[in-house]
């Protein structure tokens, strides 16, 4: 048996140890045109800073692959032929395969502005992405980042890093307020403006102006201010980077369409991760997650399926993700909305160094989310509270030991309680 | 379909790397810092100018004008260059700079201190110079002339301190870091420098209350107990009793507590200057699994020689010489040699800007080598993962100083437990996530399977040995 996988990302990777440690014969070929080995792909800005080296963010060493007899192959795949089970590829001839993973990941987001192709002008996604930026960063001094979301928060702390001037254009009230509550956003661009970066909140992106000589001289604002810069970053999100598969045999909508265990609609082919949306049968929309976590997950369990465990199954399970702007860590366990709902009953505690804050959410009196900032909370702790729907008083009781600080940290919890049990009884 | 660019795009990211990214130029200047940096300036030439023979060498005035700069300045700058950036990990342009990426200027300064260590223990008439300028402050605490110990103390305990600064700025958010440096200040101020100093002094024999056998192995051998036995006054006994007790009891109780970080991180004077001094070289120890087989070979070999060497001198001196004659004082003076000397000294401390800050540590110190075994079997220190929120980006690993690759349990949700941790928790301080806690759990047994059960664990780890 032989299974092809598509892409080195975190999805892939998965799949495969996955698939190696239940199937400890078959062959698996992971294709990747990006690079040899796998890297961390939120690892990317470190390079760009400093940090680290590009053989840091290996998550394994390249042994590991021989060890586990896992083959890498340098390439991309120009097709999939699904009725001879074949890829064609750029630089070898054709790969045949008995079972395939898609697992492309995504691509970034462009809403045809004018001038979004100009030299100067890129996302944030790729080796080939960071490579790029090298290249237009030379004798940068000014940049402007199109959207305000996780990318752009770190394209813009990359860029400062070198002393490239960042202005972000935000099209919303305030930063990623379409995911944050109000006050973790406000919290975002206080840090935003105190280090020094550009925020234009409630303004779009116009035009991109060229120099005359094909590259970006500036933007002009749907205010019609034009911004100077010598590099624009889009970071308007991404979109699942399902090319490969429109062209085929294979059903697609915003993703790659596949059932709960990663199946497509033809036999054997499979797809996972940021490329894949799952259906949701009898509902109105299905499911896309793009993010590493889910990837992960996501990757495990299509190497199941793969595997021929037939009864396995994605449970999503309770949401979470993490982040960090600028120096502000930002961990958030179940579903917090930015507007809270006529039944929530929100809580939220901030340190007034505005550095640390806290947000409890109940409804019906239990706890359904948790947001913090600036503190650690453990995962665990966090997800089995809303798993067994805890009440408010049990959290309350509880909540020193979610705590994730290093050692010594002040401890927030007692104030936080007082506050929060204050405005209760209010 | 893919677009043609993308085809063609065939980058060896592996060898080639990508280098620098271009940098603009800073608009505002940055007199602050060039001001303090040429303050330091002038007392590394007040110092050069003496050893050149300056007529005020030897003199408090000459000691005070080389060193009042240097050890005012240099924090000073340390204050305004990490003042301009706001509190938070900042380890931008680590890999850019040639010091700290192992460059030119990374051997250059490493072969610089391997040099000193040279001249220190075969040559030290080399030293004679830098000697006698330290002579003043020698005779003031010490009550006798300076020699080539008092300098490098003096030198190892000014690194200490200035680089100390260094980490409380760098570290400015984190309580950890900055009660765990303040601690190794102390120690080596106070522990290492001035009451070695005063002993003398005082007419004592010079005693080191923060090192003890293997590390400071003569404090077990046969030769230095009769010394301390047979001094007057009774504070020898005292002696033996501090380095025993520290050795057969303080070692594994508080290791059993709170890890090998109790000492190696917080009071050891080797771990103090590489803490300190050493922080900038962190990210440079070989994460590889082959580096690791070669310290688990090379840190248990210094354990077994030191310990035979120890038993071979107490069995000689039990039997008036009779049984091994001359071998266990030539294998005393071998151990003095090639690991005293050698591995601690040269390699463990000139080797910083290429091997990382800890190379005497994590492949040599029979000290690290018992407590890194009682760590790894029996102790409630570990580190513990936050359930699936790392992202495998690697920055753990890569500021690891003791070269333990922590992103390969964290992206696994499993407790870090190795027996060459030492506790630093700059893993947990670079994290970007927040995944990684440095914990004392309620007992020893929940940290990994079969823990619970050391002996066999040990056992176990020895049959399958490397």
């Amino acid at each position: 048996m032989h299974v092809a996988i598509i892409g080195n990302g975190v999805t892939g990777v998965s799949a495969a140890i996955r698939i190696r440690q239940l199937q400890p014969d078959w062959k698996i070929t992971m294709i990747s045109g990006e690079s040899d080995y796998h890297y961390s792909r939120p690892a990317l800005m470190y390079i760009f800073m400093g940090h680290m080296r590009y053989q840091d963010t290996k998550p394994y060493e390249n042994s590991f692959w021989e060890l586990n007899k896992i083959d890498l192959l340098r390439d991309w795949v120009t097709e999939i032929d699904t009725q001879n089970k074949q890829l064609k590829l750029h630089k070898n001839s054709s790969l045949n395969f008995d079972k395939l993973l898609i697992a492309t990941g995504s691509k970034s987001n462009k809403f045809g502005w004018p001038g979004q192709d100009l030299d100067g002008v890129q996302g944030l996604y790729d080796l080939m992405d960071l490579k790029l930026l090298y290249e237009n960063c030379k004798g940068a001094k000014n940049a402007v980042i199109v959207g305000g979301g996780l990318i752009g928060v770190e394209f813009a702390e990359m860029l400062h890093s070198r002393n490239i001037h960042p202005t972000f254009l935000v099209r919303e009230k305030s930063y990623w307020n379409n995911v944050l509550p109000k006050e973790e956003s406000e919290m975002v661009n206080k840090l935003i403006r105190k280090q020094g970066l550009g925020l234009k909140l409630e303004t779009e992106l116009k035009e991109i102006v060229d120099n005359g000589n094909g590259r970006v001289k500036g933007v002009i604002t749907d205010k019609d201010e034009f911004i100077d810069c010598e590099v624009v970053g889009l970071t308007a999100g991404v979109s699942p980077n399902i090319d490969l598969a429109k062209e085929s045999s294979i059903n697609t909508g915003k993703g790659i369409l596949v059932d709960w265990g990663f199946r497509t609609n033809e036999t054997d082919i499979f797809a996972a991760g940021d490329c894949a949306e799952i259906i949701k049968e009898g509902e109105e929309r299905n499911l896309l997650q793009q993010v590493w976590y889910t990837g992960k997950m996501q990757g495990k369990v299509a190497g199941e399926s793969i595997s021929g465990l037939e009864n396995t199954t994605y449970d999503p399970g309770i949401w979470y993700n993490s982040a960090k702007f600028l120096d502000l860590e930002y961990q958030t366990y179940g579903m917090i909305m930015p507007k809270a709902k006529d039944s929530e009953e929100h809580l939220f505690w901030e340190h007034e160094n505005n550095l640390h804050a806290i947000r409890i959410v109940t409804e019906n009196g239990s706890v359904t989310g948790i947001n913090v900032m600036g503190l650690r909370y453990k995962h665990k702790v966090c997800e089995s509270w809303i798993r067994e729907k805890r009440s408010l008083e049990y959290v309350f009781d509880n909540l020193k030991e979610a705590n994730f600080d290093p050692e010594f940290y002040t401890r927030f919890e007692e104030d936080i309680i007082r506050k929060f049990k204050k405005e209760q009884a209010a | 379909m893919i677009n043609a660019k993308t085809l063609d795009y065939s980058f060896d990211e592996e060898s080639e790397g990508f280098g620098e990214p271009p940098k603009a130029e800073k608009a505002e200047s940055r007199f602050g810092e060039k001001f303090f940096l040429a303050i330091v300036a002038f007392g590394v030439l007040a110092f050069v100018v003496q050893l050149l023979g300056a007529p005020f060498k030897g003199t408090w005035f000459g000691f005070l004008l080389a060193f009042i700069p240097i050890i005012i300045g240099t924090p000073i700058y340390f204050f305004i260059h990490y003042n301009d950036t706001e509190a938070g990990i900042k380890n931008d342009n680590v890999y850019f700079g040639s010091i700290s990426a192992g460059g030119i200027l990374g051997w250059l300064a490493g072969i610089f201190l391997i040099g000193f260590y040279v001249f220190l223990y075969w040559k030290p008439e080399y030293l004679s110079g830098g000697i006698e300028i330290v002579d003043p402050l020698a005779r003031a605490l010490s009550g006798g002339p300076a020699n080539q110990w008092f300098l490098y103390g003096f030198f190892y305990t000014v690194l200490v301190l200035v680089f100390g600064i260094r980490m409380f700025m760098k570290y400015r958010h984190n309580r950890y870091q900055i009660i765990r440096t303040s601690s190794v200040m102390f120690f080596q101020f106070g522990l290492a420098f001035v009451i070695p100093n005063l002993l003398k002094a005082l007419n004592q024999p010079e005693f080191y209350f923060t090192y003890f056998w293997p590390l400071k192995y003569e404090y077990l051998f046969p030769g230095t107990v009769s010394k301390f036995v047979s001094h007057p006054e009774g504070l020898g006994i005292f002696f033996i009793f501090w380095g025993a007790m520290m050795t057969f009891i303080a070692i594994p109780v508080l290791t059993y507590f709170y890890g090998k970080r109790w000492y190696c991180s917080w009071v050891c004077g080797c771990g103090g200057l590489a803490e300190t001094f050493g922080d900038p070289w962190r990210q440079l120890s070989d994460k590889s699994t082959k580096a690791w087989k070669i310290e688990r070979w090379s840190i248990h070999s210094v354990l077994v020689f030191v310990t035979v060497t120890t038993v071979l001198l107490w069995a000689n001196s039990a039997t008036g010489g009779q049984i091994f004659g001359e071998a266990s004082s030539t294998l005393k003076r071998w151990y003095g040699f090639v690991i005293g000397a050698m591995f601690a000294g040269v390699i463990g401390v000139g080797f910083y800007p290429i091997l990382g800050n800890r190379p005497w540590c994590r492949f040599g110190c029979p000290m690290a080598a018992i407590l890194g075994l009682i760590q790894k079997y029996y102790s409630r220190f570990r580190i513990t993962t936050n359930g699936g929120q790392c992202m495998s980006c690697g920055n753990c690993s890569t500021y690891c100083e003791m070269g333990i690759d922590v992103r390969k349990y964290a992206q696994k949700g499993e407790n870090i437990i190795r027996a060459s941790c030492v506790g630093c928790g700059v893993c947990a301080a670079v994290c970007p996530r927040g995944v990684l806690k440095l914990e004392n759990g309620k007992t020893h047994k929940d940290r990994y399977e079969g823990s619970d059960k050391p002996v066999s664990a040990f056992i176990d780890s020895i049959k399958h040995f490397p």
